[in-house]
């Protein structure tokens, strides 16, 4: 067989259905076999794209989405969406091609050095200079994408690797000896853990990103159940405690619900499951949770005592853990604790300015939440539009938030809900947008207009890249240096150009009646534009360097 | 504050890439490797690296959690929390003026001559950053022209836990 077939086996072997990418000169090997259609190929219009859309494919499914791209600056488009993966723990699997071997390191054209670019944000990356390490690293690679604590794996192919014969033999085990992640938690560890919430008189639950990805929500909820314990999440985690729920505090850290962080900052216990402590959760970490004691569940033992000091780490799979401490913890009488959080949840509920005529971008929101009953996947661009989807977006099960956390990256939103929906065919999406973010991956409309991919995008338009002139307006002064966005385009001309629909909305009456078309629209992507109150801002919120508890904003 | 010089004793697969890895950890938060050795070990699938570097010890706690993260690395021991021997070997230029003050300095620290030119001697020098000091010291008055050196490697004493 050759390189090529090889890979295309491997790939079905894994039970691949979909990869995105653009080819090129050195993956011509590779494209000659998948001519054959045995796997499902989406042309993209730019790299950076097909990396989003094997990410959201992954979010949304929990399975390894895989990308693809030629060498050079086809590898260099994927880098952001590689981060971004990275930052967020995302299995995904990104094959480069690259030139052949005995050019490499000579500038050929179209060479870059995508391992040595690639290293920092990929979890593992590899290079296969001879055919018959092939197989084993394409088994490799999957298996690190997905175990452990999972992230984007790439392998560069060179052109001659590709088109070298060897005997086809795919491995049935993986055997690495330096790659061992630890799945069960240490029962002394859980104990400690169990004896901890006993105690414990205002206990908190800080859900991330891992309750997701080890498929932990409902042993989750279990624990907050028996426990009566309130649950907070990470924007990462939103899904993984459903958000309606009577335990939820919805989410915490700087856009997070004023109840939520009150409640983080008096807690005594904070019990933290699959999160990091990241900055925008914690505020100024010097301040934060001062009389807490905090049990840390994490199968990255790097990811322990990084930002806090963890008083019991338990490492290990979130799910395997949550399970064991279930059979350990009862029901707690948390009278008092309650009524103060219910009480902080009375007097600061997360709302907005509602009596007026005026279009509201938290309210386009709550009407897609409404009309599409909660259960949409929901993805996100980044910014204002982020916030506000996380704030009134109640999310009810997991792999329905889709969001890039870590990295941030503008133009996730639009090509990730085209990767979830080719996963999740039957669900409707909606990927919450900013005009300005909306913009960096626009293109992809092509993509999702070709391939019949109903996906609807409701721009937020205010004009202006909103969440930094936020920033302006609240801490530089007011001068708006470069966040307006001018007149901008004509969002609902560019989608009939694209061959897509479009749908304008100046007022607050037609809002809901274009929801419900979009909706209703099988075939194409439909973009919504939008145009709401361009001064609105994001509240509550925690100004940068100051404590959780320091919020301002959002009051009714 | 004085930042306290560690030795980071790690075994690690012999392959391409691998170092570039390491070194991107610590270049990545700031850190100067102050000095690398990398070798085989009895196993040619497995090589044994030790980097010295000084810093501040909670990143440099993160970094070594990084490390053991890391895909391709077997082991990895601070060995300054440990009872270690250490040692580094260097080589020495002197100028030959004075050769016959040299070999009595060379003569008391155990050292070697291993080279003998027109106008330079080549010493060298095998010990503990503690021995290394003192001869380079003692040898620094008859004009050091070139030094080379290794960098610290270590081993664990037996017994030690
Ligand atoms: C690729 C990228 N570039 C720049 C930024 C910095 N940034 C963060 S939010 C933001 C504004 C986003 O504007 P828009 O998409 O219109 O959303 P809004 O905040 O108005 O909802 C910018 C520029 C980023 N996060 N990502």
């Amino acid at each position: 067989m050759t390189g090529a077939e090889i890979v295309v086996e491997a790939l079905k072997k894994e039970k691949v259905e979909v990869i995105f990418g653009i080819l090129g000169g050195v993956l011509l090997p590779l494209f000659d076999v998948l001519y054959k259609k045995e796997i499902k190929f989406i042309l993209t219009r730019h790299e950076q794209a097909a990396a989003h859309m094997a990410d959201g494919y992954a979010r949304a499914t929990g399975k390894v989405g895989v990308c693809l791209a030629t060498s050079g600056p086809g590898a260099t488009n994927l880098v952001t969406g590689i981060a971004t993966a990275y930052m967020d723990s995302i299995p995904i699997v990104a094959i480069t091609g690259q030139v052949a071997t005995p050019l490499i390191g000579n500038d050929a054209f179209q060479e870059a050095d995508t391992t040595g670019i690639t290293r920092p944000i990929t979890k593992y990356n590899y290079l296969v200079k001879d055919v018959k390490d092939l197989a084993r690293t394409i088994k490799e690679a999957f298996y690190l994408a997905s175990s452990g604590r999972p992230g984007p794996v790439l392998i560069d192919l060179p052109k001659d690797v590709q088109m070298k014969e060897t005997k086809y033999h795919y491995p049935e085990a993986i055997n690495m000896r330096t790659y061992r992640p630890t799945l069960s938690g240490h029962p002394l560890q859980i104990e400690k853990a169990a004896a901890l919430i006993e105690n414990s008189k205002r206990p908190v639950i800080y859900a991330g990103g891992g309750v997701i990805l080890s498929g932990a929500s409902s042993q989750l909820r279990k624990l907050a159940e028996i426990t009566n314990i309130p649950v907070t999440m990470t924007l990462l985690g939103l899904g993984g405690f459903p958000g309606e729920h009577s335990l939820s505090l919805g989410m915490l850290g700087m856009h997070g619900t004023r109840y939520a962080n009150y409640a983080v900052m008096e807690s005594d216990l904070i019990i933290a499951i699959g999160a990091r402590f990241d900055d925008r959760v914690t505020g100024k970490i010097e301040t934060f949770a001062p009389n807490a004691k905090i049990i840390h569940i994490d199968i990255d033992p790097s990811a322990i005592s990084k930002n806090v000091k963890v008083d019991v780490p338990i490492v290990g799979d979130a799910r395997n853990i949550l399970e064991e401490l279930i059979k350990k913890v009862k029901p707690l009488s948390l009278e008092g604790w309650h009524k103060k959080i219910n009480g902080w949840k009375m007097k600061y509920p997360v709302t907005y300015k509602k009596d007026d005529d005026k279009l509201r971008p938290q309210y386009v929101i709550e009407q897609i939440y409404q009309l599409t009953k909660g259960e949409a996947i929901i993805t996100t661009e980044v910014g204002q539009n982020q916030m506000w989807a996380a704030q009134f977006y109640k999310c009810s099960k997991p792999r329905t938030f889709l969001t890039s956390g870590g990295l941030g990256t503008m133009g996730y939103g639009f090509p990730a809900a085209i990767g979830a929906q080719l996963g999740c065919p039957g669900k409707i999406i909606f990927d919450i947008a900013g005009d300005g973010s909306f913009q960096m991956n626009i293109q992809e409309l092509t993509t999702a207009v070709l391939n019949h991919i109903p996906v609807k995008i409701a721009v937020l338009n205010n004009g202006c890249l909103g969440m930094v002139r936020q920033w302006q307006e609240l801490f530089y002064g007011k001068r708006y240096s470069y966040t307006s966005l001018g007149e901008g385009p004509d969002f609902v001309k560019v989608a009939e150009a694209f061959g897509a629909r479009g749908i304008r909305v100046n007022k607050k009456s037609e809002v809901k009646k274009a929801i419900e078309e979009a909706i209703a629209e099988k075939k194409l992507p439909t973009v919504i534009d939008f145009h709401v109150e361009p001064g609105e801002n994001v509240f509550p919120m925690v100004p940068a360097g100051a404590g959780l508890n320091q919020m301002i904003g959002g009051l009714a | 504050m004085k930042k306290k010089e560690h030795l980071i004793s790690m075994t690690v697969e012999n392959k391409f890439g691998v170092l570039a890895r390491v070194a991107g950890l610590f270049s990545a938060r700031g850190f100067n490797i102050d000095s690398l050795s990398v070798a085989e070990t009895e196993d040619t699938g497995v090589s044994h690296m030790n980097i010295t570097v000084k810093g501040d010890e909670k990143i440099l706690e993160q970094i070594i959690k990084q490390l053991n993260k890391l895909i391709d690395i077997i082991k990895v021991q601070d060995l300054t929390s440990y009872d270690c021997l250490e040692r580094e070997l260097i080589l020495v230029r002197l100028s030959a003026v004075n050769r016959a003050n040299i070999m009595k300095i060379v003569e008391i620290f155990g050292s070697q001559v291993v080279d003998v030119g027109q106008k330079s001697v080549v010493i060298e020098l095998i010990g503990d950053s503690h021995k290394i000091e003192m001869t380079l010291k003692l040898l620094r008055p008859f004009g050091i022209k070139e030094i080379i050196r290794t960098g610290k490697v270590g081993i664990r004493k037996e017994g030690e836990k």
